[in-house]
């Protein structure tokens, strides 16, 4: 690798929230230097719909319907290094938190049950991803290289994960970075 | 008279006959990770985050005697390998979303993830169903993250004398139950100023009404981490 070239890093939210991505946003100046070393491939601060071969693949968000597979797994097939960014992508999250609830029952009762629902369907257009009966960690569908746990990571957290992976060390986050909440 | 000693991480803790390795070390300011023991009831045995290596074999330091002249593996990255893969596994057989709960930060289980640098559960995760009881006009019970370290069981009928808790079941199929034929915490003798009310190590037992009264990022492992804050204080500290 040319010393010159710079990193190139996708960035994707699947069952998350884009908390992750607006911590990544809270690493303030530090984006600066960042830019200096990276560019963006597929992210939704590209609007890249596809995913070329990258050096660096943060994943925000778990897996919840058949897209986000198709998704992770293109990540996973085009990164090097493929991290797990924050509680959702790391354990399910809050979207996991609905699986122990029959998914068919929680869309009647979004869509059929509900009053003021002018639909008495539950939406089935073919360009909808289907959603899975559960809420996976990413781990549990593709290999993961690092973890960087919170719900967000702090910007701190991020920077420093990051600073870590583009200096070629293995990332590490402690005390007081590491946080589960 | 001097005392016996052991070689801890090959550093010398002194210690009385009978006394087990994890409360020698505490005595002399060492930390052996815990979750199940407790200074107030003798050792339980059941977590064995305690894990140390003694003349080649894993043993819980909290129900082992130490003996003179023992050496002790503590903290090296084969026994703290150990401890994080039982920790990843009291993650994923429960449901552990600290962000919403009113545990965290307070909680020895997440700062031992911590103090481990625990990243990932790593393993495939049950998403057990598990109910909570809030039938306690005080306390609410919050059974997706209970660890089974039995300290409420043992702190209800030993030192409050009711026996409000027990264990129900073996192996996965273990339950956390409350002694009321309803099943429901309302309908037993409990109180929120019960020794049992204030002694779990994780979010089941939960004060009602107090949950973030202290806002998470100053709560207790928010300030120190768990090695520091579970030694006991100095004599003369407060
Ligand atoms: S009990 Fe502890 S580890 Fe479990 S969810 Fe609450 S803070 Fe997290
Ligand atoms: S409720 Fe808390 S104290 Fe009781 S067994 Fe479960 S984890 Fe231990
Ligand atoms: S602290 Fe020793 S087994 Fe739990």
């Amino acid at each position: 690798m040319s010393p010159s070239r710079k990193l190139r890093v996708a960035t994707v939210s699947l069952a998350g929230c884009f908390g992750c991505h607006m911590s990544l946003l809270d690493i303030d100046e530090h984006v600066f230097a960042l830019l200096d070393k990276v560019e963006l491939d597929r992210s939704p601060l590209t609007d890249l719909k596809t995913c070329g071969p990258c050096d660096i693949g943060l994943v925000e968000g778990g897996v919840c319907n058949s897209e986000n597979v198709h998704v992770l797994r293109e990540f996973r097939a085009q990164c090097k290094t493929l991290v797990a960014m924050g509680a959702c992508a790391i354990n399910g999250g809050l979207p996991a938190q609905r699986n122990h609830l029959d998914v068919g029952q929680c869309l009647s009762a979004v869509f059929q049950s509900r009053p003021g629902m002018d639909t008495a369907e539950v939406p089935d257009d073919p360009e909808l991803p289907l959603p899975l009966d559960k809420v996976h960690p990413i781990h549990e569908v593709v290999r993961v290289d690092y973890f960087l746990p919170g719900c967000p990571p702090s910007g701190e957290a991020i920077w420093q994960f990051i600073s870590d992976l583009l200096a070629g060390r293995t990332p590490r986050v402690s005390y007081p970075l590491l946080h589960f909440d | 008279m001097s005392r016996s000693t052991f070689l801890l991480d090959g550093q010398s803790v002194p210690f009385d006959d009978g006394q087990m390795i994890l409360e020698a070390a505490r005595a002399a300011g060492r930390y052996i990770p815990h979750l199940c023991w407790h200074p107030d009831f003798p050792p339980h045995g059941s977590c064995k985050l305690c894990v140390v290596k003694v003349a080649g074999r894993h043993v819980s330091a909290c129900a082992t005697p130490a003996r003179a002249g023992a050496e002790v593996e503590s903290d090296t990255p084969e026994i703290n390998t150990e401890r994080r893969t039982l920790l990843q596994m009291l993650f994923v057989e429960g449901n552990h979303f600290c962000p919403a709960c009113e545990k965290s930060g307070d909680c020895q289980l997440q700062a031992m993830a911590y103090d481990l640098e625990m990243t990932t559960p790593r393993f495939r995760h049950f998403f057990p169903d598990r109910p909570v009881d809030a039938s306690h006009p005080e306390v609410l019970l919050d059974f997706n993250r209970c660890i089974y370290c039995e300290l409420c069981v043992r702190a209800s009928r030993e030192q409050d004398g009711k026996a409000v808790f027990a264990l129900t079941g073996r192996g996965i199929n273990k339950k956390l139950a409350v002694n009321a034929e309803s099943g429901r915490l309302a309908d037993t003798d409990f109180a929120a100023d019960d020794k049992a009310a204030r002694i779990c190590p994780v979010g089941v037992i939960l004060k009602k009404r107090v949950g973030f009264a202290v806002p998470i990022g100053e709560r207790t492992y928010d300030r120190a981490p768990l090695h520091e804050v579970a030694l006991p204080k100095p004599e003369g500290d407060t």
